[in-house]
């Protein structure tokens, strides 16, 4: 893309974004109009501090997490593919999608792969688990300073318990998915993305 | 207190006979009296100062008992006192010598109360919500005026009233003065009942701002009626239409102009300020009077006169001038909103003015709900399909009872002419009626009406502990996102307005000491390198500016210390500088759309360690949840703010935390800073990267 990031976004990489997640074209080029506002070394990809420095995150208690969810294992920086891929996890499900052209795979934006994307914010070691020290650092960022260790320990507990089927004290992805098979995920993870 | 009410009943009734005697017996040089009784001397001062007296111990009568006030809101109670106090009076002398005059409301009791409505708004999220509340004002009340005016028309046509003399002009000029929403009652009746600040802000912005169009709508169909039926034509329906817009836009930039004239004047009372809190009074009136008087819209001349002078007036003034602002126009708010209502309890008492005609009274009443119903959920399906976030049903049921009608309607109703007019105290009484229907009826129903609401929502099913956790992580992740991709906030005209007013208005409005506050940090941002970074930071830790870094219960004044960038992202508080104000709790119990918080505070901490109940109090509440404290009598911090300090220091220390970490990793800094200084070519850019990346870091600490 050349070392100068440029203001225009091909035509062919909108095409390629459309397909891959579902985003229409005037929400992609609104999308990607934020994206160079983020990026402010203007070098085509973001890097943590650029997200850092949106205020609204500081005070938002899982910010820092959701922002490791943009950058792949192990990397620092996202392009702009990368940027609306996560993006993608957040768009309503229509059913009328499923009727035009039934994807090949399935659709950033389905149930399963939002749950996965939620379930990815407590398992940091992507082992495909959350351990009670996982869940215990998640429950801590959300609740105040007044509640001490033993009783957000008890809590951690009860909640494994209430999701462990198998008994190995760590809620697998399959649990995951069960204990909130009650729960309206499509709705409360899902945002209309303006044009 | 009965003995004041006596009194003044007695010096009602003595009063003109005492003129009576002075004329009579004026000339008779009887010697040198050593005290006598002038009563005609003082006569209106002193029975306006009582009747304030009165006014207020009322009030204080009622506020002596909360348990009452929890059921039945203020202004209803004063009315109420109202109906007692005039009785008393018409038993006295049998002529209601006390009544709420339209001169008296218009220009001495309305203007403060929407001078401090207008003063405390919370800017940002009445601009974000202008769009609907506009919709609202100006379609809802012209909705309300035209559907009220032809269907008792019609009703007329039909029969249903007998035999009145009112035309169809007429019932559409009764129509517009019945359709606005009054902004005094709205605040006395939602001060009970805590909804989410955007429920809230629609509601009371459309009741300030749809008085331009009740202006315009009343003086139009007035005209219009003097004129006759057969001189309306196009020509004058055309100037009706663009009256709305001359009044509308004048009076706001009217108050616009008087809001800055007011921060002009604050940046030069550094020598004086004793008197700086006067100004903004003076002024204020002083923009209402001038919409007045060029027949513009009032209300909203002062109403933005407040929005727009609020900034930089609490920028530039002192600290004790911004606290004797405020509390002061709560008081003279408070005050006047007492006074009217019990007026216009008094006012009832009058049998001189009393006309009674059941189908007109009862149709009204009838057709002001169901309208108000239907526009509202009309407008909101409407609005709901470009809103980010969607009104409900039950917000939407709220919005429709919410829209009380108050003592403006009155106020206009008695000002209408009565020789062209001729049923004109049958449209009095019948606005009072429909005044105390909303104001007593509906707001003793509303907090029972959202709990009952709230209890068909909850619909108790009993959520696990993971479904709790993880709706939580939903909100916060919604919002995490909603900040990310720019939704809310990130907008062209937002940030086209942002720049425009960095460069031209801070800088001619603010006082010079208040703009370098400001700047001081942009420097920071700016200009550092890594070595004056690391410098900063030694400093700062040592100073304390980074203090809460360390020490856990240091409070950060988001407004003084950030400035511009944080004040967008916190929740509008009136902040007092004093954190041990932060900590009180919130005296009035309180009816809020979130039931669980009701229901989990008559819970005690004794029962033992509830999981639930630890989650309930404690997780941290979203954005979204952030209640708005606009109170007529409380100025204290919503105590979100809490959370948010807490939180926010989290958050700073742990990305300082990985700051020092990939600090620890590098190469040690000199080096690198002379890179940067004297070569700014392409071989170094990994480290002028490594620069910029934690230059950025450290500006995140301090933004």
């Amino acid at each position: 893309m050349g070392s100068r990031a440029s203001t225009l976004l091909r035509e062919e990489e909108i095409e390629e974004i459309k397909k891959e997640t579902g985003f229409s074209h005037s929400q992609i080029t609104r999308l990607y109009s934020r994206f160079t506002s983020l990026d402010k070394g203007e070098n085509g990809t973001l890097s943590r501090e650029d997200f850092q420095r949106i205020p609204e995150l500081a005070i938002n208690p899982l910010g820092d997490r959701i922002i490791n969810a943009f950058f792949p294992e192990g990397e620092d920086q996202v392009n702009f593919k990368g940027f609306m891929r996560t993006l993608a996890h957040f768009r309503p499900i229509e059913d009328n999608e499923k009727n035009k052209n039934p994807p090949a795979t399935e659709p950033l934006n389905s149930r399963t792969n939002k749950l996965l994307f939620a379930f990815r914010l407590y398992d940091l070691d992507r082992d495909d688990k959350i351990s009670r020290d996982e869940l215990l650092q998640v429950l801590r960022m959300m609740v105040g300073v007044n509640i001490s260790d033993d009783q957000l320990g008890s809590i951690a507990d009860r909640t494994i318990q209430e999701a462990d089927t198998n008994g190995d004290t760590c809620i697998s992805f399959q649990e995951f998915m069960k204990v909130l098979e009650k729960v309206d995920v499509e709705q409360k993870m899902s945002i209309r993305f303006l044009h | 207190m009965m003995i004041l009410v006596l009194l003044l009943c007695c010096i009602s009734s003595v009063a003109p006979q005492e003129s009576h005697h002075e004329h009579d017996g004026g000339h008779n040089a009887t010697g040198i009296s050593i005290v006598t009784f002038k009563w005609h001397h003082v006569e209106t001062p002193y029975l306006i100062a009582l009747w304030v007296l009165v006014s207020f111990l009322v009030k204080l009568l009622i506020e002596a008992n909360h348990n009452v006030t929890n059921y039945i809101p203020e202004s209803a109670l004063l009315i109420c006192f109202g109906f007692i106090l005039g009785g008393m009076i018409w038993g006295a002398d049998k002529v209601q010598t006390f009544k709420l005059t339209p001169t008296t409301f218009f220009f001495y009791l309305l203007p403060q109360i929407i001078l401090d409505t207008g003063y405390s708004m919370p800017n940002k999220l009445f601009f974000t919500n202008l769009g609907a509340i506009l919709i609202h004002a100006i379609i809802g009340t012209c909705w309300n005026a035209a559907t009220l005016g032809l269907s008792l028309w019609g009703c007329h046509q039909g029969g249903a009233m007998g035999n009145i003399e009112i035309g169809l002009l007429q019932y559409l000029l009764y129509g517009s003065l019945m359709a606005a929403v009054d902004p005094v009652a709205v605040i006395a009746v939602f001060e009970q009942v805590h909804v989410n600040e955007v429920l809230f802000i629609l509601v009371f912005g459309e009741s300030l701002l749809n008085d331009g169009v009740t202006v315009v709508l009343f003086n139009v169909f007035d005209a219009f009626v003097s004129l006759g039926g057969g001189a309306i034509d196009a020509k004058e329906i055309v100037k009706g239409i663009v009256s709305f817009f001359v009044v509308a836009f004048g009076g706001s930039l009217l108050g616009t102009v008087f809001g800055l004239l007011i921060s002009l004047l604050s940046r030069c009372t550094k020598n004086i300020q004793i008197i700086e809190p006067g100004f903004i009074f003076v002024l204020g009136y002083l923009a209402y009077l001038t919409a007045e008087m060029l027949s513009l819209s009032s209300i909203l001349s002062i109403v933005f006169c407040g929005v727009c002078c609020q900034k930089y007036m609490n920028s530039n003034m002192d600290e004790n001038s911004i606290q004797t602002v405020r509390y002061a126009m709560k008081v003279f708010a408070n005050g006047s909103e007492t006074i009217i209502f019990v007026f216009l309890g008094i006012s009832a008492i009058d049998k001189t003015i009393w006309v009674w005609n059941t189908g007109f009274i009862l149709l009204t009443l009838f057709f002001i709900l169901i309208y108000r119903f239907i526009g509202v959920f009309i407008l909101t399906w409407f609005l709901n399909r470009s809103r980010l976030v969607p009104i409900s049903f039950v917000e939407q049921i709220i919005m429709g009872y919410g829209g009380l009608r108050g003592a403006v309607a009155y106020g206009l109703a008695v000002n209408l002419n009565e020789t062209k007019i001729k049923e004109k105290n049958l449209m009095v009484c019948t606005t009072l009626i429909v005044v105390y229907f909303t104001v007593i009826l509906q707001g003793v129903t509303m907090k029972p009406l959202v709990q009952w609401l709230n209890v068909k929502r909850a619909a108790t099913v009993d959520l696990t502990l993971v479904e709790k956790v993880q709706n939580k992580v939903f909100e916060h992740m919604l919002v995490a996102i909603e900040d990310i991709s720019g939704q809310i906030g990130d907008n062209y005209w937002r940030n086209k307005w942002r720049n425009f007013e960095e460069k031209w208005m801070s800088r001619l409005l603010l006082k010079p000491s208040a703009r370098k506050k400001q700047d001081r940090l942009f420097n920071v941002f700016h200009q550092l390198n890594l070595q004056d970074a690391m410098e900063y930071v030694k400093e700062g830790e040592h100073r304390g500016s980074l203090e809460f870094i360390r020490n856990e219960s240091a409070f950060v004044d988001f407004k003084k210390k950030f400035g511009e960038d944080y004040e967008e992202a916190m929740p509008d508080i009136m902040a007092l500088n004093d954190p041990v104000s932060a900590c009180r709790r919130d005296p009035v119990p309180s009816v809020s759309l979130e039931m669980h918080e009701q229901n989990m505070r008559g819970l005690r901490e004794a029962e033992g360690i509830n999981s639930h109940y630890l989650l309930d109090q404690h997780l941290y509440k979203s954005r979204k949840q952030h209640r708005y404290r606009f109170s007529r009598s409380h100025l204290d911090i919503n105590q979100d703010e809490n959370e948010v300090q807490e939180i926010f220091q989290r958050t700073m220390r742990s990305r300082l935390e990985s700051f020092k970490s990939g600090k620890m990793g590098v190469a040690p800094p000199k080096t690198i800073t002379k890179h940067t200084k004297r070569e700014p070519q392409p071989k170094v850019q990994p480290s002028a990267r490594f620069n910029r990346k934690h230059k950025s870091l450290l500006c995140c600490v301090y933004l």
